[in-house]
């Protein structure tokens, strides 16, 4: 990288989640953007502060005391730009993901055209669908304007229409929206945004301008029946949220003053970097993956050659909504990955409780195996969700399954904070199930929002910091896809270390193999499948794939896709304590 | 420095809260008077239903058109039936409404009817003075006694004398209790661990239950009940922290207000339990957040020692490993039974 284009500057990046604020500091070192430290607070959204702003100079007050550089003046205000004795920083960025989801309802025409695009527009952010509007709805209008007045929405997506065709129904679509915000006080309107026939956009304007809250326009998701483009409305509505959250939560409007109103949502800037990251990766060794698991949400953002998806998934948060999990899974279906024998009672009372606390981290070895376990779960309920939305070209290997990503990114508290690198490895491989060979990292500092928020003001240091080495690879992965009895022989694997030494495993289904291979060191890996298995080549066929090292070495999956459990709980507790074991415990 | 999130168990303090509308309504009290908990100190009405007549659609003309068939405005008091509109011709279609109500919206070929009324009564939730009114919205009113907060509540509000059911923290209450004696009465318990005894608590009736835990699968019963429930302590078998056991138990037989209202992060609305109290000068107003310090008392939140209080007897610098492996700033809590243990410092809440 020529070093003409590093300007110097110095960043503060700061992410404001639903149970910590974490702060991380970026500058130049020998010529190259790195990530220096990060420091983080309970965030403080909720009462009694109020105001995200305390746990923001908390955090930063943290990342002064790990750096021993003066971030705040004496007021606890930031010093910007750096000054001459060191203090301060030259720029400022920031991401928010705390505060409830919004409550949305989503207008279309077609139920399953644009008020599918409208639901898949609506999960680009932390948001909740209350409601959807359509002009196959049995409900009458003044029924519709009686929902709408009853849920009170926070936000209405309107979609339908393709670019200068018809108009009549979407004038029908609207009535109830505008009737309902002229029923509502001025403070409950919901902010709207039109992502609809862009031909409508005066009369949009005329119809809604003075009875919503707020009114965006985005260009046309469904310019043609058969195109979809939801990034520039999901730019609309990632403003929209930010609006919203200034309303709701004091502290917002000082950060935009800090960073010259570089906030996003966090979800929104951890799509925009897997986009980029997919443009450098993608399509190279097929889709790239980044998973998140918080306390507001679940956040899959999936990279492909030809578009990107991002979905935002509060109902698989683990904060305060856990309960709500139920809705959607059951209680034994998150306990078969409990390494302990653990009742649906107390798994249902761990629910319930831990909405109540969800900044409270388990102290104990059985509350830990329940926290994983809910959190495998969730993550994959999510992964499924997002799967739904994957280009038909990004084709799995076999129908029900992923297509394969190359590599897989984790980030969140809940995978951040594994107690080692091995627990954290197997509850993504339990929960995404991926397929071929990857390359699963670890975002460990939850970087990745960060860099997002960060590309807006410097285009390199994104570059930089993640070419640095700031991300822990857990390590190269090979998920056989492949049926067969317990204990059958289903791969034969050599490794191929860079100074010529081997390391061989048999893989039998149902087990894992792990071979050494550390962080930074690069090998070959020979791959025989036996039984028609498919690692990546085709059924059957085996091949050679560069690796390389992370803190596992190379992971062997034998497992099979989709990964299916014993039914009895004893046998099935056992096997997931080896595969525990297998990866380091 | 952490800051610590303080739960208020306090055996005398200066209580101050807002209670306002969620739309816009009528305060129904002054300032400076006296209120008891269910008193309506403010409320509002709004339509229960909309009748929405598209007269244009209906008789096939334009909106401006339809406009000028229209026989009713904005304002008008209708009744079913009322004509709204009536086309031209030999048989000219008409459009009535068909239910009675307020015309809301007319305009454009159409026309909106607000139908029946809902109604929404704010109780003042504490007895206590009225210390400020916010016009349209609600009142703030301020009282003394003693407070213990809770974790969650069923929504209702009511007053009644306190009757001591839980012989210890986890005593669990069961229907074959109830007599007619308990009638009015507002009973703590440790325990309640299924819906006949809360149907029985129902049926006699009490005007509340003061429980340390219920399992969630009764929650459905506990919110349809309609007296209030207020939880100290969470959901499962948890017996009620010591803290909250201790004030409860020795304030038997006052009155006490038991103000269930559901747990919002956001706002800081709590459920909690009043015990109303003379002073002759006010007392200070508790602090919502401390930072940790040596020395104060603690309610644990999460396993092994949930719902248990104890006092920190140390602060670990840096980060501390647990027994689940996990990493984070810890604190030496010395429990009341004197037994010392390690304790993540975000599993703990100040007492006080």
């Amino acid at each position: 990288m020529p070093a003409s284009l590093v300007q110097s500057d110095s960043l503060l990046a700061v992410d404001i989640g639903g149970v910590t604020t974490r702060a991380a500091l970026f500058d130049v070192v020998e010529g190259e953007y790195r990530f220096l430290a990060a420091g983080s607070a309970p965030s403080t959204a909720e009462a009694p502060f109020k105001d995200v702003g305390e746990g923001v100079r908390n955090a930063i007050t943290g990342l002064q005391a790990v750096t021993g550089r003066t971030l705040l003046d004496g007021n606890r205000a930031l010093i910007t730009p750096t000054q001459a004795d060191g203090s301060g920083v030259d720029t400022f960025v920031s991401t928010v993901s705390a505060g409830p989801a919004l409550k949305a309802v989503i207008v279309g025409l077609l139920s399953d055209v644009s008020l599918e695009s409208a639901r898949r527009l609506a999960e680009t952010t932390y948001a909740r669908i209350l409601d959807s509007i359509a002009l196959n709805d049995h409900r009458k209008s003044d029924q519709q304007i009686d929902a709408l007045l009853r849920l009170r929405p926070d936000v209405v997506i309107i979609t339908g229409g393709v670019d200068g065709g018809a108009s009549r129904s979407i004038h029908k679509m609207l009535e109830p929206v505008g009737l309902a915000g002229y029923l509502l006080a001025p403070e409950k309107r919901p902010a709207v945004l039109f992502a609809g026939n862009q031909k409508l956009d005066g009369e949009v304007k005329e119809m809604l301008g003075n009875v919503t809250s707020a009114l965006h326009f985005s260009p046309n998701v469904r310019p043609s029946l058969e195109t979809e483009d939801l990034e520039p409305a999901a730019r609309e509505l990632a403003a929209l949220y930010l609006g919203a959250r200034k309303r709701q939560l004091k502290g917002v409007e000082l950060l935009e003053t800090w960073s010259g109103g570089h906030v996003l949502p966090t979800a929104y800037a951890e799509g925009r970097m897997m986009r980029f990251l997919g443009q450098v990766y993608g399509g190279r060794r097929g889709g790239i993956l980044g998973v998140d698991i918080g306390a507001s949400a679940a956040v899959i953002a999936a990279g492909f050659r030809e578009r990107n998806t991002l979905g935002v998934y509060p109902q698989f948060g683990l904060g305060e909504n856990l309960p709500a999990l139920l809705q959607y899974t059951s209680l034994e279906e998150i306990l078969r990955w409990s390494t302990l024998d653990i009742s649906t009672g107390v798994l249902r009372d761990y629910l319930y409780q831990k909405s109540l606390y969800p900044a409270a981290i388990p102290a104990t070895k059985e509350d830990a195996a329940i926290a994983q376990a809910v959190t495998r779960q969730a993550l994959y309920l999510a992964v499924q969700t997002a799967r739904r939305d994957f280009p038909r070209s990004a084709r799995p290997p076999k129908a029900g399954l992923l297509p394969r990503f190359e590599p897989i990114l984790a980030g969140g508290g809940a995978l951040g904070d594994a107690p080692t690198p091995g627990q954290g490895l197997l509850m993504l491989l339990d929960a995404i199930q991926p397929v071929g060979a990857t390359t699963i990292i670890l975002d460990g500092n939850n970087l990745l929002p960060l860099l997002g928020a960060a590309a807006a003001r410097n285009s390199i240091l994104p570059v930089q910091v993640i070419e640095s080495g700031a991300f822990q690879s857990l390590g190269s992965v090979i998920s056989v896809v492949v049926s067969a009895s317990y204990g059958a022989l289903v791969l034969r694997a050599r490794l191929i270390y860079e100074n010529g030494t081997e390391a061989r495993a048999d893989v039998k289904y149902g087990g894992l193999e792990v071979l050494p291979l550390p962080a930074g060191q690069s090998a070959r890996l020979s791959l025989q499948p036996q039984h028609g298995a498919d690692v990546g080549f085709g059924p059957g066929r085996g091949g050679v794939v560069p690796v390389s090292g992370g803190a596992l070495g190379v992971v062997i999956d034998g497992r099979g896709r989709p990964l299916t459990l014993p039914d009895d709980p004893g046998r099935r507790r056992e096997l997931v304590k080896k595969w525990l074991w297998t990866v380091g415990g | 420095m952490t800051l610590a999130p303080v739960h208020h168990i306090l055996a005398l303090t200066t209580i101050v809260r807002e209670r306002t509308l969620p739309v816009k309504g009528k305060v129904l009290v002054r300032l400076n008077q006296k209120v008891g908990p269910t008193d309506i100190v403010a409320e509002a009405t709004w339509a229960r239903d909309h009748v929405f007549l598209d007269v244009s659609r209906t008789l096939n003309l334009t909106p401006e058109a339809a406009d000028r068939f229209i026989r009713c405005k904005v304002g008008d008091k209708l009744a079913a039936g009322a004509l709204i509109a009536r086309g031209r011709g030999l048989f000219p279609k008409a459009v009535r409404t068909p239910r009675e109500g307020r015309v809301v919206a007319s305009g454009g070929g159409q026309v909106l009817i607000e139908s029946g009324e809902s109604r929404m009564e704010l109780r003042a939730g504490i007895s206590g003075n009225v210390v400020q009114v916010i016009p349209d919205r609600g009142v703030v009113i301020q009282t003394a006694g003693a407070l213990v907060q809770g974790v969650w509540g069923n929504g209702r509000v009511d007053t009644g004398v306190m009757a001591n059911f839980a012989e210890q923290p986890d005593t669990v209450l069961t229907a074959n209790r109830f007599d007619v004696s308990m009638r009015g009465l507002v009973l703590i318990a440790g325990q309640v661990r299924d819906a006949e005894t809360l149907q029985a608590a129902a049926d006699v009736p009490v005007r509340g239950l003061i429980l340390a835990s219920l399992f969630p699968s009764l929650l459905p019963v506990a919110r349809e009940v309609k007296y209030p429930i207020v939880l100290t302590d969470g959901f499962g078998s948890l017996p009620m922290n010591s803290a909250a056991y201790r004030l409860l138990t020795t304030n038997a037989k006052r009155e006490a207000t038991l103000n269930a209202e559901a747990f919002d992060r956001y706002s800081g609305a709590r459920p909690e339990v009043i015990i109303p109290l003379p002073v002759s000068s006010d007392p200070g107003q508790p602090q919502d957040v401390e930072t940790f310090a040596p020395g104060q008392t603690v309610l644990m939140q999460r396993p092994p020692a949930a719902a248990l209080t104890g006092t920190i007897t140390a602060l670990h610098p840096g980060l501390s490993t647990f027994p689940s492996g996990l990493r984070a700033a810890g604190a030496d809590v010395k429990l009341e039974n004197g037994e010392q243990m390690l304790v993540p410092l975000v599993n703990l809440q100040v007492v006080g």
